[in-house]
């Protein structure tokens, strides 16, 4: 399974993007697809950034990914803050404009993008999410 | 991220180029932010050469929205590739911001 660690911070989200569009093409998927997973795994990143570490400095993500018969798995690790998916709220597009709030917007993305979003949290590992796109 | 600035009759035109993601989104809100401080309401967002949003490039856009909007104004975006109308669309930003093909026609809406 291929695997690079970036460091825990927004200026590396560009390099993770290079990293899983690399995974998208070996992958096979067009470049629509391969769009969505990269904004998919941004998501990720920027959530574990902004919530997980809380924006510090020295957090790290671990990238992992595996082409699939008919997609890609990607599996992203990192050891900040845990957190209830299941509290995020979905975000609620059907407002007025002044009403648009924008928590829980990323996980929304994510889920929509991708066919299987899983958490697992583990105080040894740290926190494991694993995405699966299919073609 | 590149963001450059052209002043017409009735709206400011906005060109990013790069992508906007949590690291660069700041940056692009700034711009947008220093444009309606000087007393501007019209802003039409040139997206010909983003190649990346993320939901926090879009928050950008929206809050931009909400201010230009309350000063009886609008922001406006143009050449938003296919790629990236997918974002758009998660979010539902057609109906809070229109989209345009053509520069000319964005900036003529003003």
């Amino acid at each position: 399974m291929p695997s690079k660690t970036f460091a825990g911070r927004f200026t590396s989200l560009e390099k993770i993007a290079d990293f899983i569009a690399q995974a998208a093409q070996k992958a096979g998927f067009d470049s629509k697809s391969a769009y969505a997973i990269q904004l998919a795994v941004d998501e990720a990143c920027s959530n574990i950034i902004e919530h997980g570490y809380a924006e510090r400095e020295n957090g790290k993500i671990c990238c992992n990914y595996e082409v699939l018969e008919n997609g890609l798995k990607i599996v992203i690790q990192d050891w900040g803050k845990s957190f209830n998916p299941n509290e995020v709220p979905k975000p609620n597009f059907e407002v007025a404009l002044e009403d648009l709030k924008p928590r829980g917007a990323g996980l929304y993305f994510m889920k929509e993008i991708m066919d299987e979003v899983n958490f697992e949290f583990d105080n040894k590992d740290g926190n494991l999410l694993t995405m699966i796109k299919r073609k | 991220m590149e963001i450059t600035t052209k002043q017409y009759k009735r709206c400011d035109l906005v060109k990013a180029v790069g992508r906007i993601d949590s690291n660069t989104a700041p940056e692009l809100e700034k711009k947008f932010n220093e444009i309606l401080d000087n007393g501007s309401s019209g802003v039409a967002f040139d997206m010909a050469e983003v190649d990346f949003i993320s939901s926090r490039g879009l928050w950008v856009l929206l809050e931009t929205q909400k201010t230009c909007k309350k000063n009886k104004g609008k922001l406006v975006l143009v050449n938003v590739s296919e790629n990236m109308q997918q974002a758009l669309d998660l979010a539902g930003v057609k109906h809070f911001i229109d989209i345009y093909d053509d520069l000319t026609e964005a900036i003529g809406s003003f």
